[in-house]
């Protein structure tokens, strides 16, 4: 036993210690009981704090495990034992119980499981943002010496706001024997922040050279304070000139990430209205069930979802052919029953098709709910790819981004180099000569519109990741997707691609200028006089084509 | 009889017509074809209901009595006359209207706000359900009225005439967003209705004809502030007050505005965003609100982004990595119904501000909840504020009923002021002449099972305050509808009750 826990038991008396001993079947605990009470009783937000702040200076393997399994909501109080155990949850909603205590020397163990108990057995020890945060820091103490280099990197940063004597001891001994690069760059910029807050003015323009070179938001905010306090003039003008270092960086990075954000809102745009560049632009048709197609993928992924729980993180791959197939029949479906007798009649296959558009939603008002259902994230499409401490790209949008040019290749080389795509320009160029020449034209229709109905399923399958699954997803795309596929010309893929991502990106950049209501209402406006001037769109079909 | 006209009216979004009423003489084609039609019928005299129209669709009632009613209705639709129908219905609903009070029900059951209002509609008939076991209210038993007006705002006023003219119910439980409110008021107003209504609002408005059971502005905002303000919510010194684009949260924010900069924080310390209904891209706004809270003092996001949007908000805060400790989210739209079903992993930490969370400690509420998921049959169903306030509001029209002894609009409104009722956080529940309840106000914190941990509370009720203090042409008007004043907008300096203007 250490001295800190020693000072922490100052009140328990030496013979209770031993009595202790003797009545625990296990060895010894690292861990103090009279440390860990106040979890175990109903106790203010202060005496929490205080438990962690022992459980810190207590610093074994013990404590950091209690800390992290309170940090994560698994530490729970037996209530009829009245003990703290780690609980995790298992499928058939029954917690597992295990033994947070373990001897020290058998640390790397796995802690004892206990048995299996139901939710109301336990209560969860309380937890609140302040308690958090001060886990998190105490968390980083034990994370300085972890032995993957990401982790050390951002448990240095997570201290940089809590520089105490004792941490900075810890950070000069990590710098001596420190191999990797890049955590001797934070160790450095953690060094000199030191130096700036306590140095005197010639070190504190020393330092200022090293945190030039760092991204991390509170560095920039400490800078800017002392330049509002200092009245140096050598002092001031360094910092001026680092500021302004810092903040020209900032600009390109914000560049950056609206370029992507634009980018993965025009990927969105694209994957919803791709499929309508194959049924409206390709075919003719006015297709408004075209936002329900995405639905029915959309649906797909719930259900695949439901039905195989244990496989969120492959789930996207079995619902994305899932939804093409289930979407796509629904598509020459429709287009055998309905839209097959509509040809040439564009209001009235508008009105069918809307008429569509309604029975779906209200089908799966009727057989799912009205309510909107929960699509889990994958693991590997959670959280974000993180470049630097001020850009960072969300990896489901960066995913997005890539499928939504993955679909847009394949559908380009089908229309271009398979037979099938031969079919359907011929078809749609003309229907007559085709005929003539021997293509089924009817079965080509169908199979066009179960296509591009087919690739609306597999944006759905995208969106569920991005949006709310509920009967109304396709009505909030369908004008947008229109909007883009007019834009960009009707029957011209690669039109759809460069209006789609054109217009993702003009969006972004006006957002922070002008909100996101008033950004919307722009690019429709802008829309609206483009297609005054030019009524074919971007990339207007020039020739014959163009008359049929 | 002069009137000609046969009235179709449209829930557009869904190309329905829920309802078609003939007024007048007798056009025998055109009755005969809506007939037909499996929508129902009235027929009225003079804009008198003369008949109560058959269940079709759109309404759903829950009384084996309907069922009859219903029968005869069909059969008198198939085999007489528009004349005799109209004479045979009068009877019978003359005879059906002595033994039952009828509570109507106005919450969206289709539409993007069924997510919430499906849970209200369900809390009543329970409600509907507990008292009729209990022997009913004055001796007669409660008959629900549901009909659902599809998150479509001007069909609001519709259905509530209906529900007043046509089913002439006694009192309306309903409304979500405050547009519904807004849109029911003048048919309210009108015809002298009843209505309470659940949620938490703008404030800056009382109506002589509407209770209030959710929470005014000082009931949620002001003190979620102050708890922010507070040394034990973060001391937070910057601000990002973050909505949906309509009128609730343009009205909140503006008063937190004011409230925020009497408390000292500065203008360039408040940062307003608003964003459109079901929004789902929130890259821009989470990046935003990132660089915001960079700044080197503590911050945080006061939400009032209402309905679905929150559930992309919140996961691209947590993609972003923005978690509760750094820049805390405290929302007033979002509770546990909503939490419901969604993966809370990414949340926890976050705040709401209501006047009741389920994880309230108190034997009502556990009755209560006991009671809900066995009339719901689903254990795992949540209870939330609005279902709290319904409760506390159906409780407190049941006694002010007894109190009365008739259920006539003006006495039951008389009797209902200074009511008290259990609430379910372990207090009581006072009626104001204001038409606001008293109650306490609870920060919560989001769990990973979709539960708040109750981290702060008022320490007695708060009084719901109809004007807020916090905004110049506001604070000089009080609401009070008891005598000598009786107004829902007097102000203070003129001595003039505005009327009309609400």
């Amino acid at each position: 036993m250490n001295q800190n826990v020693r000072q922490a038991l100052h009140g328990l008396s030496a013979s209770f210690l031993l009595f202790l001993l003797l009545v625990l079947s296990r060895p010894v605990l690292a861990v103090s009981s009279e440390d860990l009470k106040p979890l175990l009783t109903k106790s203010s937000w202060a005496q929490l704090e205080r438990v962690v702040t022992s459980l810190t200076e207590e610093g074994s393997e013990s404590s950091q495990q209690i800390l992290e399994h309170w940090l994560n909501g698994k530490l729970f109080i037996e209530k009829k034992q009245k003990r703290l155990v780690f609980a995790e949850k298992t499928p058939d909603k029954q917690y597992r119980i295990f033994d947070p205590f373990f001897a020290e020397g058998e640390s790397k163990g796995e802690p004892l499981e206990l048995g299996t108990v139901k939710k109301r057995a336990l209560k969860k020890v309380r937890i609140n943002n302040q308690l958090r945060s001060a886990i998190k820091t105490a968390l980083a103490s034990w994370d300085l010496k972890a032995s993957d280099p990401e982790t050390r990197i951002s448990a240095i940063y997570a201290s940089l706001k809590t520089l105490d004597s004792k941490t900075l001891s810890t950070l000069r001994n990590m710098r001596a024997s420190e191999e990797d690069q890049a955590v001797i760059n934070a160790l450095d910029i953690a060094l000199a922040l030191d130096l700036f807050q306590q140095g005197s003015i010639s070190e504190q323009i020393e330092a200022v050279e090293v945190l030039t070179g760092s991204d991390n938001p509170f560095i920039r905010s400490v800078l800017a304070n002392t330049l509002a306090g200092t009245e140096n003039p050598a002092l001031a003008q360094t910092i001026t000139t680092a500021l302004a270092e810092i903040d020209q960086r900032q600009q390109y990075y914000t560049v950056a990430e609206n370029v992507f954000f634009g980018l993965s809102l025009g990927s969105v745009l694209l994957l919803s209205s791709i499929g309508l560049a194959i049924t409206f632009g390709v075919m003719g048709v006015i297709n408004m069930a075209h936002g329900e197609m995405m639905m029915l993928g959309a649906y797909t992924t719930f259900v695949i979802q439901s039905v195989f729980p244990e496989l969120i993180d492959q789930s996207l791959f079995i619902a994305i052919p899932l939804a093409f197939l289930v979407a796509g029949a629904a598509g020459v479906l429709i287009e055998r029953l309905v839209i097959r007798h509509l040809y040439g009649r564009p209001l009235e296959t508008l009105l069918a098709t809307f008429g569509i558009s309604l029975i779906l939603q209200q089908a799966v008002r009727t057989i799912f709910s009205p309510l909107n259902q929960e699509v889990a994230t994958p693991a590997w499409m959670s959280g974000s790819w993180v470049i630097n401490e001020a850009l960072s790209l969300t990896w489901n949008r960066l995913y997005t981004v890539g499928f939504s040019l993955l679909v847009f290749m394949v559908l380009l080389f089908v229309m271009r180099y398979t037979r099938f795509g031969l079919n359907i320009r011929a078809v749609t160029q003309n229907r007559a000569m085709a005929s003539s020449m021997g293509i089924p034209t009817g079965r080509v229709d169908a199979l066009t519109f179960g296509l591009g109905s087919g690739i609306a399923g597999v944006a759905g399958v995208a969106l569920s990741q991005l949006t709310n699954v509920g009967p109304n997803l396709g009505q909030n795309y369908i004008i947008d997707s229109f909007m883009v596929v007019v834009f960009g010309g009707v029957g011209n893929l690669w039109g759809t691609l460069v209006a789609a991502m054109g217009l993702g990106v003009v969006n972004k950049f006006l957002e922070p200028w002008a909100g996101a209501v008033v950004a919307k209402i722009l690019v429709l406006v802008f829309i609206i006089l483009f297609i005054q001037k030019r009524p074919r769109g971007l990339f207007a079909l020039k020739g014959r084509a163009v008359e049929g | 009889m002069q009137h000609k006209s046969l009235r179709f009216s449209y829930a557009p979004k869904y190309g329905m017509p829920s309802v078609i009423s003939y007024k007048g003489q007798t056009n025998r084609k055109i009755l005969r074809k809506a007939l037909f039609s499996r929508f129902a019928v009235t027929v009225t005299d003079h804009g008198t209901p003369l008949a109560i129209p058959c269940s079709g669709n759109e309404q759903r009632t829950i009384n084996s009595g309907e069922a009859m009613k219903n029968r005869l209705c069909k059969l008198s639709r198939s085999f007489l006359s528009a004349s005799v129908a109209t004479a045979a219905l009068s009877l019978s609903v003359m005879s059906q209207a002595a033994d039952t009070i009828k509570v109507g029900v106005l919450h969206s059951l289709s539409g993007t706000m069924a997510i919430s209002e499906t849970t209200l509609k369900d809390t009543v008939l329970m409600m509907v359900e507990e008292q009729n076991k209990k022997g009913g209210v004055l001796g007669k038993q409660l008959e629900a009225v549901v009909v659902d007006p599809a998150s479509d705002w001007p069909l609001f006023a519709e259905k509530a005439r209906e529900l007043l003219v046509k089913k002439d119910v006694d009192v309306i439980f309903g409304g979500w967003t405050s547009v519904s409110r807004k849109s029911v008021l003048p048919v309210v107003e009108e015809l002298n209705g009843l209505m309470f209504y659940p949620v938490q609002y703008e404030g800056e408005e009382s109506s002589k004809n509407v209770f209030y059971t959710g929470a005014a502005p000082n009931q949620q905002a002001i003190p979620a502030v102050d708890y922010l303000m507070s040394e034990e919510g973060g001391a937070v010194k910057r601000f990002v007050l973050a909505g949906t684009d309509y009128v609730y949260p343009r009205t909140t924010n503006k008063i937190l505005e004011s409230y925020l900069k009497s408390k000292g924080v500065k203008e360039a310390d408040i940062l307003i965003n608003y964003t459109p209904f079901g929004h789902s891209d929130w890259q821009t706004i989470v990046s935003d609100i990132k660089k915001f809270g960079n700044a080197g003092k503590k911050t945080a996001v006061i939400s009032t982004i209402n309905g679905d949007a929150n559930v992309p908000f919140y996961k691209e805060l947590g993609n972003q990595g923005v978690s509760a400790e750094d820049i805390p989210v405290i929302a007033f739209s979002v509770g546990e119904e909503e939490l419901s079903g969604i993966d809370t992993t990414p949340l926890v930490g976050h705040l709401a501000a209501w006047n009741y969370f389920m994880s309230a400690e108190s034997e009502t509420n556990d009755e209560f909840i006991e009671t809900w998921q066995s009339f719901i049959k689903d254990e795992e169903r949540v209870s939330n504020d609005p279902m709290e306030a319904t409760y506390i509001g159906f409780n407190m029209w049941v006694e002010a009923v007894e109190k009365a002894g008739t259920t006539d609009i003006d006495a039951v409104r008389s009797a209902m002021y200074g009511i008290t009722v259990p609430n379910l956080t372990g207090g009581t529940a006072v009626m104001n002449t204001n038409h606001h309840l008293t109650k306490p106000v609870l920060i919560g914190e989001i769990q990973d099972d979709g539960q708040f941990e109750i981290v702060w509370e008022t320490k007695g009720g708060v009084i719901g305050d109809a004007w807020t203090d916090f905004l110049p042409e506001s604070s000089k008007i009080v609401a009070d509808w008891s005598a000598p004043v009786k107004c829902g907008n007097y102000n203070l300096t003129t001595g003039v009750c505005s009327g009309q203007n609400y």
